[in-house]
């Protein structure tokens, strides 16, 4: 077995075995700990809260929007940049294909390059003002930076990887992308995962309260 | 860990819910919150960044409650135990620079109540006896005399007395079967006697029966301010026995933000069951009785007025569109000012900071949010304020920004502009 059918088999199994349990152990680890049942009369619905609270904080409210307009262009520029090249890259569908038997139209190369592009430029920019931000120093941990280096590297190494020239390049690529699923779990890119469950658990909170967010 | 450090902890733990750790394990980092923050914003200290307010509550439950705490803890990379240096350094964070608002969680793209997970962090520091001395002192007023003022009922009667001297109305005390039974805080029944009197004249126009207990006439909940849970139980038990007692229909949760938090959304909870009466804000009545045409509105305040809008009525409360309901039908130049309504600043003295010594000089400098709002208001005259706490610090703020705009109750307003 070469490398790279290592890195590409066993290796990645074991990785998205890791990734998908131990998401799911995280999000039910935080589920089970459980809360008490609010029992005061409510004036709105919790459920609805729910629902509204996930979908109102995807959009920045506009006050608040003008004093973290360079935040809020480096997250949603790196995070539709990166939904874009993983979902529609050609070479992930292939790969998707390959593992699922599920395939769809893919972005065409230029697409592609714009938006890596564009997820480089927000990564770069949300890191930038992460060590150049005195409140953003104060408030970052070590996994923060992890997980933007290993998203980084795996971006890095996957257009490395693009033309195919060489198997080694697909091999660094994969190699990243294993590490990238084994940490996930464990540390801040978890937020992908627990993010519902935060806005849900507000949401409710407000939505009990009749308050329209 | 010493002592103090174990109990703080426990709780921290204790009070680590479903909720909180979704919190917690959601929170990017991304420092958003901090434009939010109105103490943050006029210190630009990063020290009062909300999220970092948490960070010992955080970091007990990563290490002992989350998933994977175990496996972390056992290849030693669970985080460091909290210890009584870093509580202590913290606390100031905790109680001195943080009203539990909520704009915070306004801005947060993970939305994140910070404010209730403050409310929850005092607990551990309450318990552990942390908390700082202003707010024990009130504690110990409340132990005494059921009023964090040490307002007795010696007091309130005085004051009873004069009112309905003023207002030609008597007040009944104890009223058995009274449709309501009002609460006030300290600092109404205080600093505020009119608004005795303007409830008297309301519902003698409205044509309700009302009362005020003996036993149990104070709503401030400092139990809730300083995170003592068995405190807040006890002082709303004092509302919820007298008020069956009595068999009241409703009981008036009145001008002061984290009261009607305290009886209204959390009273049931610390009970752990429903009461036998409906809680109403006083501001959610006076609309209700307006709407249905019981409380005529006369002539209008000329004067241009805006509103401030208390965080626990407002954000936190729901009653968003009352307030301003009633403020159209009495004032002819009522208009909004910058961020009102659910993203409004926080007077800066809310959630037991005005009741803390130690908060003083923050407390006036993050007023100075509310008084660029203020100033940015051509030819303002006044500013309705329908929270006694919330009254206080504006009149201490003004008084320090050497400004002069009148501060209005609510119920006053109403009841001054009401139809002969």
């Amino acid at each position: 077995m070469s490398a790279l059918q290592f890195i590409e088999g066993p290796l990645f199994y074991f990785a998205a075995a890791v990734f998908l349990l131990g998401a799911f152990w995280r999000v039910f680890g935080i589920i089970k700990i459980g809360r008490k049942k609010d029992i005061s009369p409510p004036k709105g619905s919790a459920v609805g809260g729910f629902i509204k609270g996930n979908l109102r904080h995807f959009v920045p409210r506009g006050l608040f929007a003008r004093r973290t307009w360079l935040h809020v262009l480096g997250g949603y520029s790196f995070h539709l940049g990166l939904f874009v090249l993983f979902f529609f890259g050609a070479f992930h569908i292939k790969f998707i294909d390959q593992y699922l038997g599920l395939s769809w139209q893919a972005l065409p190369r230029w697409g592609f390059l714009i938006a890596a592009e564009i997820a480089f430029a927000g990564l770069i920019v949300l890191w930038v003002r992460r060590i150049s931000d005195p409140v953003m120093r104060l408030i970052t941990h070590k996994s923060d930076h992890i997980g933007t280096w290993l998203t980084f590297l795996v971006m890095l190494t996957g257009c490395f990887a693009l033309q195919q020239s060489h198997d080694m390049l697909k091999l660094v690529h994969m190699l990243f992308v294993d590490i990238w699923l084994i940490y996930f779990p464990f540390g801040r890119l978890m937020h992908a995962f627990t993010f519902f469950l935060s806005r849900g658990n507000s949401g409710a909170t407000y939505g009990r309260k009749g308050i329209n967010l | 860990m010493t002592e103090k450090a174990d109990i703080a902890v426990a709780k921290f733990l204790e009070h680590t819910d479903a909720e909180a750790a979704s919190f917690f394990d959601a929170c990017v980092r991304c420092g958003e919150c901090a434009e939010a923050c109105h103490f943050f914003l006029s210190t630009k200290d990063p020290h009062f960044t909300p999220t970092y307010k948490l960070e010992p509550m955080r970091r007990a439950y990563a290490r002992d409650k989350a998933p994977f705490s175990g496996l972390k803890k056992a290849i030693g990379l669970a985080p460091k135990p909290v210890t009584e240096e870093e509580l202590v350094e913290w606390g100031p964070l905790v109680y001195d620079s943080c009203n539990m608002c909520g704009r915070c969680t306004l801005v947060c793209p993970m939305g994140i109540d910070i404010a209730g997970t403050i409310r929850k962090m005092r607990e551990g520091y309450a318990a552990a006896g942390l908390a700082p001395e202003g707010l024990e002192r009130s504690v110990e007023f409340v132990k005494k005399t059921s009023s964090p003022m040490g307002v007795t009922l010696k007091a309130l009667e005085a004051q009873i007395k004069h009112q309905e001297k003023e207002c030609g109305i008597p007040i009944e005390i104890d009223k058995q079967g009274a449709d309501y039974m009002a609460i006030f805080s300290s600092m109404e029944i205080m600093g505020y006697p009119e608004v005795l009197g303007a409830y008297a004249k309301l519902f003698k126009k409205a044509g309700v029966s009302w009362t005020i207990s003996s036993v149990a006439y104070e709503a401030t909940n400092v139990g809730v301010q300083i995170g003592d849970g068995p405190l807040a139980k006890e002082i709303v038990k004092r509302v919820v026995d007298a008020a069956e007692a009595l068999e009241v229909k409703h009981v008036i949760s009145p001008e002061c933000g984290h009261a009607y938090g305290a009886i209204r959304w959390a009273g049931p909870n610390m009970m752990g069951r429903q009461f036998k009466f409906e809680v109403v804000h006083i501001i959610e009545l006076l609309d209700k009785l307006r709407r249905e045409g019981k409380i005529p509105p006369g002539k209008k305040d000329g004067r241009k007025i805006t509103l401030h809008d208390p965080c626990q009525i407002i954000r936190r409360g729901g009653l968003l569109k009352e307030p301003r309901s009633l403020l159209d039908d009495s004032c002819d130049n009522f208009v909004e000012m910058k961020y009102a309504g659910l993203t409004n600043f926080c007077c800066g003295g809310g959630g037991g900071v005005s009741a803390n010594p130690r908060a003083k000089d923050l407390q006036t400098k993050a007023f100075s949010r509310k008084m660029g709002q203020l100033d940015a208001i051509k030819d303002l005259e006044a500013i309705v304020v329908p929270c006694g706490n919330c009254r206080t610090v504006f009149e201490d703020g003004l008084d320090e920004y050497e400004s002069d705009y009148e501060v209005l109750g609510l119920s006053e307003l109403v009841a001054q502009t009401l139809a002969e």
